[in-house]
């Protein structure tokens, strides 16, 4: 007999079966799809149509060209520090993709394929990345916060969007997104205590990649694994293969369906691994071994899904090309735009600060004005 | 007209707000039930019930960041740390994430959200009781310090705290919670933040305060019309943004400044007050701007306090010393 969690008692049978066969101290990994493409526990796997499976792939795709573009661009100068998400393609889509619309996406900083889902496109990307708030300018109810860079500080911004969406009685869900070295902070703690104090519709979503950045995850926390953290505040846990684009779907939509059921928050943790650097600016040899990273290669959530694709015959090497060829005249396109934006102007860095800006910032955007015109002659 | 403390008058500014605008909520340590620990948000649930003012996990990071969440989608949460001291951990929420939204986004979310906490020294308190940070969120690029000396002020400036659509601090002298009485008016109205008030003309020295401070400056002041001296005070109300205008224009009147205020005296607000004068009524000085302070210490436990905090003897002394020079 399965027991049953206090954390799962609210949820109907259906979504309490995969939270219970996953409990989080059982041990137990949810995989639908294994390195081969083969559907290994057609129990979970998601009821997606063909058409869904192509587009996530296709995604996924652009994001890892995007990726290795982004990475070439900041190595010649044209962008600046920014991380890699090659790897991790899998977690970010497949999360974002289990989403409504209505829904908001809080992340970190390395999610690209969930950003570009939730609306984000790759000028956005290049902006930020190419030193511009513009980047973070998103169009009006895309639902998708910038950045946050201080580690798991947005935890505590997806229980208060949630917050406000219960308050208001709206069906919304909020997801946010960590990592492991994340889930040492504060911030994790506070924001999980209080989404599950006040039931909240919140998914909190831990891409455990093995690193933060030089720190190994055995040595980030005692715990055995990230999801079994959840049981402590009372929500339910589940850890999932986070390059298996199926099991990371099915585990959001599951927690999607039970924050809007109104039964509150949860916690996945996509087990994954950062096949690129940190940033730009960091050097995995000085902290991994090529042993290790040709094993997690294996394991790319790129390769299997293609494999499984290719056996249902929805993919092939002929379209594989022709989406290769598109998304990079896509980018591409977008970069040439990104290089044409012009610089911000002094009325730009002011402007923001304040909905009405005081008159001591006029002064110093006046003064400012004024010696560069002078500087100019 | 009501007669109320300052403790009454912010509730009544809580009151309005409340019954006025349905995306304002209250919410803090103990703020809920028990109304707050010096009771500023008593009888307000058992008024507007528990989903509008709520007692929170002792947690105030999330007290905070969850208030950031809140606005970005459409609430203007205003939420009470329980004492000044304590904001220490929530510090990365406000300066990394409230004061930054804003600009970050370029200007598609916004944090219209007020952090409420009693502040300043005087209660003879335990550590960590009896601080005066302003300057640290004065510092800060996005964040607006608001700290009211009287109640019909704090009722007025909270209501505008809470429609401004930017991040607040709203520092609530602890010390004058319940110490002075005033008559206030029980409906709306409002005070403009980042406009000082003048208490008293006169033309021979400026002095600028705040706060708690306004009180010991003017028990100071009684002694000096005694001896005939004409003393301008300014209330400044609002740290940031600060009414330049009104200090430099009754500089060039004065010739002569002195600022007091409780908290430490390097890198505090008397010395951007000083800076400003300098740079704007150099010319009109007839002597060198002065300040009395707390120190560069940690306040002393309740036994040595009164030795740190200006008394209004030795803001007189200031007074007479500036004015003889």
């Amino acid at each position: 007999m399965v027991t049953t969690r206090a954390s799962t008692k609210y949820m109907t049978e259906e979504q309490a079966m995969l939270f219970n066969a996953f409990d989080p101290l059982s041990g137990k990994r949810l995989q639908v799809m294994d390195e081969k493409g083969d559907i290994v526990d057609a129990k979970w796997m998601p009821d997606l149509p063909d058409s869904k499976v192509v587009e996530a792939y296709k995604v996924m795709l652009y994001a890892r060209i995007a990726d290795t573009k982004s990475v070439s661009y900041q190595r010649q100068g044209r962008l600046y520090t920014l991380p890699s998400n090659m790897g991790q393609e899998a977690a970010a889509v497949g999360s974002a993709m289990a989403l409504e619309k209505i829904d908001w996406m809080v992340p970190a900083y390395r999610e690209l394929g969930a950003w570009l889902v939730k609306g984000a496109t790759m000028l956005h990307y290049f902006l930020y990345f190419g030193g511009s708030e513009e980047g973070s300018r998103y169009p009006e109810g895309t639902r998708l916060l910038p950045v946050s860079v201080p580690i798991s500080s947005q935890l505590c911004h997806a229980a208060g969007i949630a917050h406000a969406a219960k308050y208001r009685g709206d069906r919304e869900v909020v997801i946010t997104y960590f990592g492991d070295g994340g889930s040492s902070q504060g911030d994790f703690h506070e924001a999980s205590n209080w989404a599950a104090v006040y039931e909240l519709p919140v998914i909190f979503f831990c891409n455990n990649n093995g690193y933060a950045i030089s720190l190994r995850r055995d040595k980030q926390t005692k715990s055995k694994t990230i999801a079994q953290k959840a049981i402590a505040y009372g929500m339910p846990g589940i850890q999932v293969d986070g390059n298996d684009f199926f099991a990371v779907y099915r585990a959001t939509h599951e927690a999607a369906k039970n924050a809007r059921d109104g039964n509150g928050p949860s916690l996945i943790e996509a087990v994954t691994y950062r096949r690129g650097s940190h940033t730009t600016s960091d050097d995995p040899t000085r902290y991994r071994s090529a042993d290790e990273e040709k094993a997690w290669e294996a394991k790319d959530p790129m390769i299997r899904l293609r494999k499984y694709l290719e056996k249902k015959k929805l993919w092939d090497e002929d379209r594989e090309k022709k989406h290769i060829e598109e998304a990079t005249s896509d980018i591409d396109r977008q970069f040439k735009q990104f290089e044409a934006t012009a610089a911000p102007t002094v009325e730009d860095i002011f402007k923001y600060q304040f909905d009405e800006m005081p008159d001591s910032l006029k002064k110093q955007m006046v003064e400012l004005r004024n010696f560069i015109n002078r500087k100019e002659g | 007209m009501a007669v109320m403390n300052m403790v009454q008058a912010i509730n009544s500014a809580l009151d309005v707000k409340l019954a006025d605008d349905p995306s304002v909520i209250v919410f803090g340590e103990d703020a809920g039930l028990e109304g707050g620990v010096f009771r500023v948000t008593e009888g307000l649930q058992q008024k507007y019930g528990e989903k509008r003012v709520f007692d929170t996990p002792l947690a105030e990071s999330i007290i905070v960041g969850s208030g950031v969440g809140m606005a970005i989608n459409g609430l203007r949460p205003v939420c009470e740390i329980q004492f000044d001291g304590f904001m220490y951990p929530a510090f990365n929420q406000i300066i990394s994430h409230a004061a930054r939204m804003r600009l970050r986004s370029r200007g598609t979310y916004s944090v219209p959200m007020v952090i409420r906490a009693p502040y300043g020294g005087g209660i003879r308190a335990l550590e960590h009781h009896s601080e005066s940070m302003e300057a640290l969120y004065a510092h800060i690029p996005g964040l607006k310090v608001v700290i009211p000396a009287t109640p019909y002020d704090a009722k007025g400036l909270l209501i505008s705290a809470i429609e401004d659509n930017d991040p607040v601090i709203f520092f609530e002298p602890k010390k004058i919670y319940r110490a002075i009485k005033q008559e206030v008016p029980e409906g709306e109205y409002r005070i403009k933040i980042g406009k000082a008030a003048i208490l008293q003309e006169g033309d021979q020295l400026t002095v600028v305060a705040y706060g708690a401070m306004i009180r010991t400056v003017q028990q100071a002041l009684q002694k000096a019309k005694k001896d005939g001296l004409s003393v301008e005070l300014i209330d400044l109300r609002t740290i940031y943004p600060m009414d330049a205008d009104t200090i430099i224009n009754s500089v060039k009147k004065t010739g002569r400044l002195l600022v007091a205020h409780e908290a430490p005296r390097s890198f505090g607000p008397a010395a951007e007050i000083i800076a400003l004068v300098n740079e704007e009524a150099f010319l009109h000085l007839e002597a060198p701007p002065a300040r009395v302070t707390g120190m560069d210490t940690v306040v002393p436990l309740p036994k040595g306090e009164d030795l740190y905090f200006p008394d209004a003897d030795r803001v007189y002394d200031a007074i007479k010393r500036t004015i003889d020079f």
